[in-house]
């Protein structure tokens, strides 16, 4: 087969005209992570008007969060900012009684200069409730990047951890630990701390946002190994944030979170292990086998249960092998799908990004190359911040099996025969870890399928042949 | 700054855009940051759009911001006219965007004298208006300047047509039921032997607009889309309007009434005849339309009198209230709007049907009336429908903020004859929740939700472990809330604060 393979990645940075959701959506799934959380921002009838739309997100019952609309009046004055917040975040701590205020900075609060960080130190000093400042906006940010934002703004209020030489006196923060022995009296501490204490490897903080029923994977996965996790940013409590410091060990489970790694390594002075994602069965062994190596444990029968994964998939590798996949580029997790896809047999003729750190992203980029050459795959072009208009022209030509799109671009390829998938669904779905392949899998061959099913479904097959077979 | 959960009318430059997206061969280009342009989003799934929404995003980001935009606008625009080949341009900032101050106008004077296209910026204020006022807005502007256009180059043709004819003005995408009502109100002109001169902005060239003066009169059929235009085309061209929402019998009758003197006036004159469309009214409000028949019908019967609460855009709220009440008999205990702009009209249309009038724009104060009222009924939007859910109270929904919900593929016109029909049916729906949703739930079909363990008033204090919640979800959903408050009671009255398995088939028994 004369397939040409280049040996190297190439990068492109189109400077597009691009669609993708503004930062701030992450509201919608943080607030449902944090518990305890009021999330406030602090924006224009444009920003609530999104969040309340294009993510479906409607107020029911007990909404724990609400916009802070910024009107005519607000916008030249930088007088009333510090009265008009407090106004606010009083009348919020009487309705709902957050553990943790966090204000979501907008494209706005940046335009008119608001001093947010400036303000929020005062206010949680007079009203007593911690106020976490994040600026989650679309002109430095994209999509999921929103997380980022704020989960780097939570770093800061993690406790510090004491320098410990003993290490073993460090009340340690698994919540999983901590459930399981909800039971026992609070007072009750020295059956915990006896238990707890047994760990061995240095403190491994896990951060990123996942679903309790998702986190619980990699957490049994590293325990596997007999590696303890101390915690995880963000945490469901917010006042169960996990300790930092210099000994603590962090590695994130998505791919779009460099700031907050990055504020994790220089302002927390924690160590970063840089691995691939844990999206798909061989980014999850991949990770594991990572943390593993740095904590100086050697991974045990992951080979095999990578195996095992795979084979418990092959009914669905049946189908989309040999498939052509396109990413117009949505979400920032686009790399590690398409190095799973790839892996699936599948070819990437784009990866398009809205923004790419390829510090943060190097152990999965190096692993994107590898498993194309294992492979025998050319390797995918990267566009960042693509131009959506070009990319309908590339996807013209090359009749890709199926696109990855925003919902604005949905239903007009679908009208033009090219199959598409949300890439949002890949944002909520449960995608990380190893049993979770499948579900991805599954996103992806139904619209394959169905449309295959459906190709015929149309004029000229089914409603005109029937009338002629009726003459 | 203002503490908002939820807001009814959206922010200005979705107006604009849904101007801009209905007219055809029309670009829109925004000038805002990356995440403002999920009018995109909104017109691809709930119009089911199968075109790509003439809308570009012109991004502000960081770097754009210490360079200027003016290149990149200007640079977009062209970079439209050349791709897409539209007729006009429209730009238009967000409330982000507008803070900067920049001269838009200006970009716009540049990039006009490069591309083919006419190129126009929105003028509207984005801090003071609202998506249905900055429609208006832009609606008028269009219209305005190809006028003006026209004017200059002298081709503006302001001879009648030799039969009666009408501009619609105001159908747009993402309009409540806007499509179906078209199609209803089309139908009505031509069986009236109306013709219809043009339909704006849904599905018109702007190259057109310069005939349309040649109609006989224009028809608003909503208040919040078009009056403007139609108020500039009587001032600029003497032609004259209705803008008599034709929903319900009575305004229905009204409507025609109205367009029949206008059409007289020049009719007399051009041809030398009147028409006389009371044997037509007559006819559509006896045989075709039921909505008087079913007032008269024992269905309705046991409706009169209960309680309504209506709340919606002014021009739906208004006309269901007036439907409810004078077509029905059905007591509207209070009717709203959250068209602030438009409280005069509003109070003036409904306070005679109504025992009293709410109007604001937070759905916090709607849900506090209605849950203080209790009415056996709620015609709203789709927050009133969240609303409903909560207090177990049905609710029909009759007005934009839209929802994928209100387009459906079959026809559900709200105006004219077949409107009637429609709206009958909706009331008499909504008053009624058929028993089919019972069955369905008895035999566990799609509830498949969880039991909702807390109500607007909570009785404190009991806790239900999660095998009696359990349970509870496998009680069929509409008696499921009336059992669950009496083994409440059951456990309140016999001092158990955590209701355990046996606690609730004591309880159960006990009933």
């Amino acid at each position: 087969m004369a397939v040409e393979i280049s040996e190297t990645l190439t990068f492109e940075c189109e400077t597009g005209n691009y669609h993708t959701f503004c930062p701030i959506s992450c509201v919608a799934w943080l607030y449902q992570k944090i518990e305890d959380s009021f999330f406030l921002v602090v924006g224009t009838k444009t920003c609530g008007y999104f969040s309340q739309n294009s993510l479906g997100v409607m107020i029911f019952a007990e909404p724990r969060y609400a916009m802070a609309e910024l009107e005519e009046g607000d916008i030249p004055a930088q007088l009333n900012d510090y009265g008009e917040s407090k106004r606010l975040c009083i009348q919020i701590i009487k309705n709902r009684n957050p553990s943790v205020i966090i204000w979501i900075g907008t494209c706005t609060t940046e335009i008119i200069k608001m001093d947010l960080e400036g303000i929020a130190p005062k206010l949680e000093a007079e009203i007593g409730v911690p106020i976490v400042v994040a600026r989650a906006n679309g002109l430095d940010y994209a999509f999921t990047q929103g997380e980022d934002t704020v989960l780097a703004a939570v770093t800061h209020r993690c406790p510090e951890r004491k320098s410990s030489v003993g290490g073993q006196n460090q009340p340690v923060q698994d919540e999983e630990l901590q459930e399981f022995f909800s039971f026992l009296p609070p007072n009750d501490e020295n059956v915990k701390k006896t238990v707890v204490g047994s760990q061995k490897n240095p403190p491994l903080v896990l951060f990123g946002s996942l679903p309790s029923a998702v986190a619980h994977q990699p957490s049994s996965e590293l325990k596997r190994q007999s590696i303890q996790i101390s915690g995880w940013i963000p945490t469901e409590r917010y006042n169960n944030l996990p300790s930092l410091g210099d000994e603590v060990y962090v590695c994130g489970v998505n791919p779009f979170l460099s700031r907050t790694a990055t504020s994790l390594m220089r302002r927390r002075k924690c160590q970063l292990i840089g691995a691939p994602f844990p999206i798909g069965p061989d980014g999850t062994r991949a990770w594991i086998e990572k943390i593993c190596s740095v904590f100086g444990i050697e991974a045990q029968g992951l080979e095999k249960r990578e195996k095992k994964v795979w084979d418990s998939l092959e009914n669905y590798l049946d189908q989309v092998r040999g498939k052509s996949v396109f990413f117009m580029g949505d979400n920032p997790l686009e790399i590690s799908l398409a190095r799973f896809l790839i892996r699936c047999g599948m070819t990437v003729y784009e990866i398009g990004i809205p923004y790419m750190d390829k510090r943060y992203q190097a152990a999965e980029l190096y692993f994107l190359q590898n498993t194309c050459r294992d492979m025998r795959i050319p390797m995918p072009r990267i566009v960042e911040k693509p131009d959506n208009y070009n990319q309908l022209q590339r996807m013209y030509e090359l009749q890709p099996d199926l696109v990855f799109t925003g919902m604005a671009h949905a239903n007009p390829l679908q009208a033009r025969g090219i199959n598409t998938r949300w890439s949002i669904e890949f944002t909520f779905a449960q995608i990380h870890g190893f049993t979770n392949a499948k579900e991805i899998l599954k996103l992806i061959i139904r619209p394959l399928k169905d449309n295959n099913d459906f190709k015929n479904f149309d004029w000229t097959n089914l409603v005109r042949k029937d009338n002629n077979s009726l003459n | 700054m203002k503490l908002v959960y939820w807001m009814y009318a959206g922010p200005a430059h979705i107006g604009t855009l849904r101007v801009a997206s209905s007219f055809k061969n029309v670009h829109a280009i925004m000038h805002a940051p990356l995440g403002d342009d999920y009018f995109n989003v909104m017109r691809s799934m709930l119009e089911r759009e199968r075109d790509f929404t003439p809308v570009t995003a012109s991004i502000v980001d960081r770097h754009v911001l210490t360079r200027g935009s003016q290149d990149k606008v200007v640079d977009n625009i062209t970079r439209k006219d050349k791709e897409e080949r539209p007729n006009l341009i429209i730009l238009t900032p967000t409330c982000t965007s507008s803070i900067l101050q920049e001269d838009l106008q200006n970009f716009v004077d540049r990039a006009s004298i490069i591309s083919d296209s006419d190129v126009i910026l929105a003028d509207v204020n984005h801090y003071r208006v609202n998506e249905l006022q900055a429609a208006d807005k832009t609606l008028e502007q269009v219209v305005r300047y190809y006028l003006g256009k026209a004017r200059r180059r002298r081709t503006l043709d302001q001879s009648i047509t030799d039969v009666p004819s009408a501009n619609i003005i105001g159908i747009s995408t993402l309009g409540f039921h806007n499509q179906h009502d078209f199609r209803e109100l089309k139908r009505l002109l031509q069986d009236l032997g109306i013709k219809i001169n043009q339909v704006i902005p849904e599905g018109s060239f702007v190259e057109d607009l310069e005939n349309l003066p040649k109609a006989w009169f224009n028809f608003v059929p909503y208040r919040e889309i078009g009056l403007m235009t139609a108020v500039y085309l009587e001032k600029e061209f003497g032609i004259p309007y209705v803008s008599v929402t034709p929903m319900g019998v009575v305004d229905t009758a009204k409507c025609i009434r109205q367009i029949q003197k206008h059409i007289n006036n020049l009719a007399v004159v051009a041809l030398e005849e009147t028409v006389d469309y009371e044997p037509y009214v007559y006819q559509q409000t006896q045989f075709v339309s039921q909505a008087i028949w079913f007032s008269k019908s024992i269905d309705c019967q046991n409706l009169k009198k209960k309680k309504a609460v209506i709340f919606g855009d002014a021009t739906h709220a208004a006309s269901m209230t007036k439907i409810l009440n004078r077509e029905m008999g059905i007591r509207v205990s209070c009717a709203g709007t959250y068209c602030k702009h438009d409280k005069e009209w509003f109070n003036e249309q409904v306070h005679n049907f109504c025992d009293e009038v709410l109007i604001t724009d937070d759905h916090a104060e709607v849900a506090n009336k209605v849950a203080r009222i209790e009415p056996s009924a709620i015609f709203g939007t789709q927050m009133e429908r969240h609303i409903g859910k909560r207090l177990n109270i049905p609710c029909g929904v009759v007005s934009a903020p839209v929802h994928i919900q209100n387009f459906p593929l079959g026809y559900r016109p709200f105006s004219g004859y077949e409107g009637t029909n429609q709206i009958a049916d909706s009331v008499y729906n909504s008053f009624i929740p058929g028993m089919e949703d019972h069955f369905i739930d008895l035999f566990g079909g799609h509830d498949t939700k969880e039991v909702i363990m807390k109500s607007l008033c909570t009785e404190k204090g009991v806790i239900w472990d999660p095998e009696s919640q359990l349970e509870l979800s496998k009680i069929p959903s509409f008696m499921r809330s009336k059992i669950k408050r009496k083994i409440d009671k059951f456990a309140v009255h016999n001092g158990f604060t955590k209701i355990n398995i046996k606690i609730m088939y004591a309880a159960l028994i006990c009933l």
